[in-house]
């Protein structure tokens, strides 16, 4: 471990995360974009896929696949505290990835496409599942008007009760930083209503 | 209408194994990292790469600034920094995850902050 001599104004820097989840082109980067004081960075990875089971064709055991790796934008909060939004990748089948970006998030937005609800199924049911995390639905309306009411939309997608859907534009920088504000006023609610007093 | 049918019913296809480090401090893609001393050399015998995360580190910045700048794959740079901390040469930051109720200061901070910038 580390105990030298750093000058306290680099030792007290610190971070924490807020990932911008939602199904394919739901608007995850563009709200990222809104919000963020650096151009949102999109990181590729190469990965291989397993062969399929049976496939006799065993000159070509594997697959190579170019996938988003990392879409993040940063809000430094303050001097000492810097917030990262990580996006997850749109498509379902790289799903698995969201483990890593979710671990050690103070909360996640799902960002749904109000046009495309059954989209964003897969993304509501992975905060569902792992409550561990506050989560806040966030209905982007991609210029349309709402066809559904929200409590309809509760209903469709099978949101718990307690968990705030909010509409917004996700082009619009106050409108998704409001989205933002929500889900920290919820984490914050949450740790209050988890944690004794003292 | 519902959607809920496929709940439960997924395989997990695959395992990452990105953040498990040799370091006890947590080094996740929004960790910060910087340098112990900015005004040092990079020390000698580092590998390359290493030698560019750690020149790179004079400036406070997340691991996934560094994977994105360095154009290295994001679980070797978690690797590589690990290995700098354990040498001594890089900090990493405190990353607040809201897990324990005495981070509950450092959320309100954040939405204070975020209350004066999106207003
Ligand atoms: N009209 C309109 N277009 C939008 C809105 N939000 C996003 N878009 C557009 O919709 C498209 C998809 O948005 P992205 O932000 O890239 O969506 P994403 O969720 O990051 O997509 P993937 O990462 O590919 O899953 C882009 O062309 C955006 O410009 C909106 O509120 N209204
Ligand atoms: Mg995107």
């Amino acid at each position: 471990m580390v105990s030298n001599d750093f000058s306290s104004d680099i030792q007290t820097k610190m971070s924490t995360k807020i990932v911008i989840a939602g199904g394919f082109g739901a608007g995850k980067t563009t709200l990222v974009g809104s919000v963020s004081e650096i151009p949102a960075v999109t990181t590729e990875a190469v990965m291989t896929e397993a062969s399929v089971p049976h496939d006799d064709t065993s000159a070509t055991p594997q697959k190579v696949t170019t996938t988003v790796a990392m879409d993040f934008g940063r809000i430094t909060v303050d001097q000492q505290l810097i917030l990262y939004m990580f996006g997850t990748p749109g498509q379902a089948r790289f799903w698995f990835m969201w483990d890593d970006l979710v671990r050690g998030a103070v909360g996640a937005v799902v960002v749904v496409d109000c046009r495309r609800l059954a989209d964003s199924f897969e993304a509501v049911d992975y905060f569902e599942t792992n409550r561990r995390i506050p989560y806040v639905v966030a209905l982007n309306k991609f210029d349309g008007a709402l066809e559904y009411t929200t409590e309809q939309i509760r209903e469709a997608l099978e949101v718990s009760s307690d968990v705030p859907i909010l509409d917004f534009d996700a082009r619009d920088r106050s409108s998704s930083g409001s989205v933002l504000k929500t889900l920290l006023r919820y984490a914050l609610s949450n740790n209050a209503a988890a944690a004794p007093v003292g | 209408m519902s959607y809920r049918k496929r709940r439960g019913s997924r395989i997990r296809p695959y395992t990452f194994t990105g953040g498990r480090t040799r370091s006890r401090h947590p080094l996740m893609v929004q960790t910060l990292v910087s340098t112990a001393d900015p005004s040092n050399d990079a020390p000698a015998n580092l590998m390359p790469e290493s030698q560019r995360i750690y020149l790179l580190c004079r400036e406070t910045r997340s691991v996934a600034e560094v994977s994105a700048e360095l154009k290295i794959p994001l679980g070797v740079t978690q690797v590589l920094l690990s290995d700098l901390a354990e040498l001594g040469v890089v900090y990493i930051h405190p990353t607040i995850t809201g897990d324990s109720p005495s981070e509950n200061q450092v959320l309100e901070r954040a939405l204070r902050g975020l209350e004066r910038l999106f207003q």
